[in-house]
């Protein structure tokens, strides 16, 4: 009895109080969404390799930010523009010179986010570079709750139209191609899905630590399943659980809320890769053992 | 005669400036199944490659019952299985998942299987004998039947052209044998087939026609024609001796 009364008042505490503020109720909204946005398309991210790229976008997307902020236009256009052009740079550099493609996008993103630093210092505004690099969930305002709710609803229903066809595409775009599929639209979409997503995980964890909201649940969720449908439910349950979750510990522990969202990813991480029933360091050594 | 289903006029690939096949022309009928010989590096490949429309020939033009490339592949006309699958072995993918993406050119846009879909799934998979590994991760199978999945994937489509480059490579006698059945079979309901292969020795078994292949089409025509030793050490430079009895090295491409 005690102790039904003793966890039902720690519930309430820990998880109903901070809801008498409006802010902490549109901050567990809205991480709750880039959580499930953002793991959405990890898995994608995951399984075609594209983690660096994923890195090397959302830093890329930085001018962007702060020119679409001076110019008074959504965000998310700024970001997009720079987030797919920076890919563009990164191939155009591959192609026509001797250099390797790690190398090209280390050089172009550094390059983007370095040309980002040096207009949010030179424009002398209320833009906040903070809030930029670490997000700010917490003092997020209407127009940006607006923008991401937009970004989110572009990016699912995309995913849900295209889904088989981005899964063949990852797998094996030879045959996608020899299908008459059109490659290179996916390409480009997967792209433009990235640095959408980018600029919507930017508002929550901020431009440094939205790569591990676009790579850590897919990776923990590849972990534990071998079918593509459950791997990507598996993710967007990782990925919402640990926004929420993070969320309220950053303000009960009053600590900055995109570190605690992804220690919290990574910590799942880390528990899959140890207990994961057929792929963790655990199921694989005893997997080893009865070879033998 | 049949009617004329793949159509190569004068095509001329070159790699960064390089010729990798020169002036290659050859008209294939419907019904024919064609053995496509050559050593290492003499173009197998970049033929193939040239049909499929993934690299763009400097000169010629290649058509399939008359249409352009991408044609013809929107109408799920040909089917291509590559020298090797760049594919990553450990993707969350089932065989079944596999096979079935050789339907998504029947499927609307969401690629929902209808029943015929699954119907023609199963028929593939039963075929090359993996109906009952379907629900396996495509990683686990072994190399033989990773090949098998990938034909019941190109049978799936379940189109009249089929282009196979090196199927025969690292699979074991049995697989050989019974894919060589299938394409026999094939033949008769009036496929076109394209098939590179080392196995000098299958193919009079089934090949009706033979193109040898060294940086240009050296001959073409049928087998019992052009298949002469005389042509064959032309094709391989005269290290072939006796090639009546031998199995080249189906692994010495990689
Ligand atoms: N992507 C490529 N880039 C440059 N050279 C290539 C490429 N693909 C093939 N080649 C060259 O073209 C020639 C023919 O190759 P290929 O068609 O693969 O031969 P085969 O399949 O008969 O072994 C070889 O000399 C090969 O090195
Ligand atoms: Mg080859």
């Amino acid at each position: 009895m005690d102790f039904i009364q003793w966890f039902v008042q720690g519930f309430i505490y820990l998880f109903v109080t901070p809801m008498q503020h409006e802010f902490m109720v549109k901050a567990v909204l809205v991480s709750a969404l880039v959580g499930l946005v953002c793991s959405a398309l990890s898995c994608y991210m995951t399984l075609k390799g594209w983690a660096l790229m994923g890195d090397a976008v959302s830093h890329a997307v930085l001018p962007g930010v702060v020119i679409a902020y001076v110019m008074n236009i959504p965000l998310a256009i700024g970001a997009f523009v720079f987030g797919v052009g920076s890919v563009i740079a990164i191939g155009f550099i591959k192609a026509k010179t001797r250099i390797k493609e790690d190398t090209v996008i280390g050089l172009v993103f550094t390059g983007f986010f370095a040309l980002g630093l040096v207009l949010v210092s030179k424009i002398r505004s209320t833009i906040d570079l903070t809030h930029i690099l670490f997000g700010n969930v917490l003092g997020i305002s209407d127009s940006d709750i607006i923008q991401t709710v937009i970004i989110s609803v572009i990016t699912l229903v995309t995913l849900a139209i295209l889904r088989k066809d981005l899964i063949l595409f990852c797998f094996d775009s030879t045959h996608a191609r020899s299908i008459g599929l059109n490659t290179t639209f996916l390409y480009y979409t997967l792209l433009s899905l990235l640095s959408l997503t980018a600029v919507a995980g930017l508002q929550t964890v901020g431009i440094i630590l939205v790569v591990a909201m676009l790579v850590t649940p897919g990776a923990t969720a590849y972990l534990l399943s071998d079918r593509f449908d459950h791997m990507t439910l598996i993710a967007m349950a990782l990925g919402v659980f640990s926004s929420v979750m993070g969320t309220y510990i950053s303000y009960h522990i009053d600590g900055s809320t995109g570190g605690c969202i992804v220690v919290l990813q990574t910590i799942l991480f880390v528990v899959a890769m140890i207990f994961a029933p057929k792929h963790g360091i655990i199921a694989q050594s005893k997997d080893i053992e009865v070879n033998y | 005669m049949g009617n004329i289903s793949i159509d190569i006029e004068n095509v001329t690939v070159a790699y960064h400036g390089k010729v990798a096949l020169h002036s290659a022309s050859i008209k294939l009928e419907e019904g024919v199944i064609c053995g496509l010989v050559g050593m290492n590096g003499a173009g197998k490949s970049t033929l193939f490659k040239a049909i499929m429309g993934f690299v763009t020939p400097v000169r010629g033009n290649v058509s399939i019952h008359g249409l352009p490339i991408r044609q013809v592949q929107k109408r799920n006309l040909v089917a291509y299985v590559p020298q090797s699958e760049e594919v990553d072995w450990k993707f969350p993918v089932d065989v079944y998942d596999v096979v079935m993406m050789g339907r998504y050119g029947y499927m609307n846009l969401l690629r929902i299987p209808r029943s015929i879909d699954k119907q023609v799934v199963k028929e593939s998979l039963e075929r090359v004998g993996l109906w009952d590994m379907r629900f396996k991760q495509i990683g686990e199978l072994s190399g033989g039947q990773k090949k098998r999945a990938f034909f019941a994937r190109a049978l799936a489509q379940q189109a009249t052209v089929l282009l196979l480059d090196e199927p025969f490579a690292g699979v074991d006698i049995k697989t050989e044998k019974l894919m060589i059945d299938m394409l026999m079979e094939l033949r008769q309901a009036g496929y076109t087939i394209l098939i590179s292969t080392h196995d000098l020795s299958s193919i009079t078994t089934f090949c009706d026609q033979v193109i040898l292949i060294n940086r240009t089409i050296l001959a073409y025509g049928n087998t019992s024609e052009v298949f002469t030793e005389e042509n064959l050490s032309r094709t391989f430079g005269g290290s072939v001796g006796d090639f009546s009895g031998a199995k080249a090295n189906s692994r010495d491409q990689y």
